[in-house]
């Protein structure tokens, strides 16, 4: 499994992985005290910050993603904002999507961000056909296919890997393995060892990595990157890292987790922490712990303001029900 | 006016547009190897004729994508059949990403497909789907009769913003008419009038309009004067040209070779019956296929697809009710 020694990135690039790693967090735990009082179904992304937060700082800004149905950290990364989509999980017509599409389809075209998808596997064919674009108009970006380790299973994920091969598409597809699909872990839905195993099926070179140590996603994603500008197509990385909470709020009693799991994960495998303790190591550049500190405080604070900001009230505009259905 | 065939139609309309925008990209099995109105055009565009491996799920998706950010891509499913293996990119991804962004991206997406009855390829290569597809709020469904309406509505498939399931009927193929040479587009939500008459209104799909024509003939010499409606695009669907020859008519006969339920037929019936009940001086009559999977012996798919003989005996059953009553 790739884990990281050494890194080129600057502290510079250190602080803003560490700020949106940040942000993540204290938008996903805040939700996790929210969720009872918003409509609909919330998956939580924590413990899973590394992933996003390194992949997207391998990415432009008008680099493709496509996300998941657990997508708030992927659109956070990809630059969205974070009252906007804070709005948009409460439904409102001013929301991210106009109150259209909630925490499953969280969608910001004018940031690459392609949707969060609410069928597992369903946004990685959409991300190849930004790929494709890219291709044909010769603009040299690349897109990011993430799924889930449930999502990997899918038809329509193991067909976009024969597309873009005999396509030589400029995708990295980033395979988040969380531990669950919904509540059956991977060791009992997941044939094969790895998706890097499976990858060398399809003849794309993939690779294993610690989903929890942000230089080592960051190193890999940017090798894929590198390769999918260069024209040589296509990448498969399977990141591990499990998620802190169930699969979605409210009716996720976890019971299928070994007891001590989501504790355990906390205290030894926090992708912050972890981050900060190289930093203090020096292994990693990075600024004094005070700084991080206030990082933290400054993302409690955008989250908090756009708590605030999704609480105030707000007719909701019930034209937007027949609207954007047809272009014309 | 010269005469193409109906595929030569659809092929001219397609080379016509990708001569205009370099966006228009042909992706789809054999692309390059193909048969059908696509032919040659690798040729002439071979940067934009792409073959695809057999991963409907996956190119129907990358086309989505694709038309999501910046490519009007014209996909080739071949038959309409073959949707179901890729319906998720169809019907959640292709139909619902404008609604679901609010209004933040358009998906200009053309979906091409053989349909229907009469070329015995049994169950499974033969299917009238556009009801499942009519269902859906975001995608657009468009089934021409005859090459001049084929090849416009191609034209206008191929400038539209929104995802378009364009149905070719495999019958219609090498059925000529006369298409004007230069490019022209026919709006959508805009059916036609194909043949006037005061007795009673009959809505045909794709081959059904040559059928309900053969009818319409032999009712004329009956005295019957029937007035045949294609309305070209199913979804949106011009409910208002409809309307109006109902109220002159009094009747209606709705012919289309899907299934009977929850279909077309039943969608028109069910509209004209709410909105224009008091026009109506006879029920409502529909001629379809039967709730049965189409079959492959040759007698037994003649015997599936709706006929002239039956679309007289529903026409004159919805007449003779207004006489009895």
């Amino acid at each position: 499994m790739g884990t990281s020694r050494t890194t080129s990135l600057t502290v510079d690039q250190i602080i803003e992985i560490y700020r949106t790693m940040s942000t993540i967090r204290a938008f996903e735990d805040r939700l996790h005290g929210l969720a009872k009082n918003l409509p609909g179904a919330v998956h939580l992304y924590s413990g899973q910050e590394a992933v996003a937060a390194g992949v997207c700082a391998a990415l432009a800004p008008d680099d493709y993603l496509a996300s998941t149905h657990r997508g708030h950290g992927h659109a956070i990364a990809k630059g969205c904002d974070v009252e906007a989509m804070m709005k948009e999980l409460h439904g409102r017509s001013d929301g991210l999507c106009a109150g259209k599409g909630g925490s499953m389809h969280i969608a910001d075209f004018d940031r690459g961000m392609l949707g969060a998808n609410g069928l597992a596997g369903g946004g990685v064919p959409l991300a190849c056909g930004a790929a494709l674009t890219a291709r044909q108009q010769g603009t040299g970006q690349v897109a990011v296919a993430f799924t889930g380790d449930g999502g990997a299973n899918q038809g329509a994920v193991l067909e976009s890997l024969v597309l873009a091969r005999m396509l030589d598409l400029p995708v990295v597809f980033a395979v988040e393995n969380n531990g669950y699909a919904q509540a059956t872990p991977a060791d009992r839905h997941f044939s094969g060892t790895d998706m890097a195993q499976r990858a060398a099926g399809f003849g794309i070179p993939g690779a294993v990595v610690d989903g929890y140590d942000v230089i080592a996603v960051h190193a890999a994603t940017a090798e894929a990157v590198e390769r999918a500008r260069a024209g040589e197509g296509p990448t498969v990385l399977e990141f591990r890292a499990e998620r802190f909470h169930g699969h979605m709020e409210l009716w996720d009693d976890q019971s299928y987790r070994p007891s001590a799991d989501p504790d355990r994960l906390r205290a030894d495998s926090d992708p912050l922490l972890l981050l900060r303790s190289r930093i203090a190591e020096g292994t990693v550049p990075g600024p004094a712990a005070f700084e991080l500190d206030r990082i933290d405080r400054d993302a409690t604070a955008l989250v908090e303001a756009a708590v605030a900001a999704a609480a105030e009230p707000l007719a909701v505009d019930l034209a937007g029900l027949l609207t954007d259905v047809y272009t014309r | 006016m010269r005469t193409i065939t109906y595929q030569q139609a659809i092929g001219e309309a397609l080379a016509q547009q990708m001569r205009f925008d370099r966006s228009v990209v042909l992706m789809g099995e054999d692309s390059t190897n193909a048969w059908g109105p696509t032919k040659g055009l690798h040729v002439e565009f071979p940067d934009r004729v792409l073959d695809m491996p057999i991963t409907e799920a996956a190119f129907v998706g990358a086309a989505v994508g694709a038309a999501a950010t910046g490519l009007r891509p014209v996909v080739d499913l071949l038959f309409v059949d073959f949707a179901t293996v890729c319906f998720d990119q169809i019907a959640n991804q292709a139909a619902k990403l404008r609604y679901m962004s609010g209004g933040k991206v358009s998906v200009p997406l053309v979906l091409r497909a053989m349909w229907g009855t009469g070329m015995r390829r049994g169950a499974q290569h033969s299917q009238a789907l556009h009801p499942l597809f009519v269902h859906l709020p975001g995608i657009k469904v468009v089934a021409p009769s005859n090459a001049y309406d084929a090849k416009g509505l191609m034209a206008q498939a191929l400038v539209d913003d929104d995802p378009v399931l364009f149905l070719e009927h495999k019958m219609l193929y090498f059925t000529p008419g006369p298409v004007p040479e230069e490019p022209y587009a026919i709006p959508f939500g805009s059916a036609k009038v194909v043949r006037e008459g005061a007795d009673c209104t009959v809505v045909a799909v794709g081959r059904m309009v040559s059928v309900a024509l053969t009818a319409a003939e032999r009712l004329a010499a009956e005295g019957v004067e029937v007035e045949v409606i294609d309305p070209r695009t199913l979804s949106p669907l011009d409910t208002s040209t409809i309307y109006a020859s109902v109220e002159k008519t009094g009747h209606l006969v709705v012919v289309d070779e899907a299934h009977p339920r929850c279909s077309l037929a039943t969608d028109i019936a069910a509209q004209v019956a709410q909105d224009r009940f008091a026009a109506l001086r006879g029920p409502v009559r529909m001629v379809t296929g039967p709730h049965a999977p189409v079959p492959f012996s040759p007698e037994l798919e003649d015997a599936f697809a709706p006929g002239p003989d039956q679309v007289v005996a529903a026409v004159l059953a919805t007449s003779a009710a207004r006489a009895a009553a």
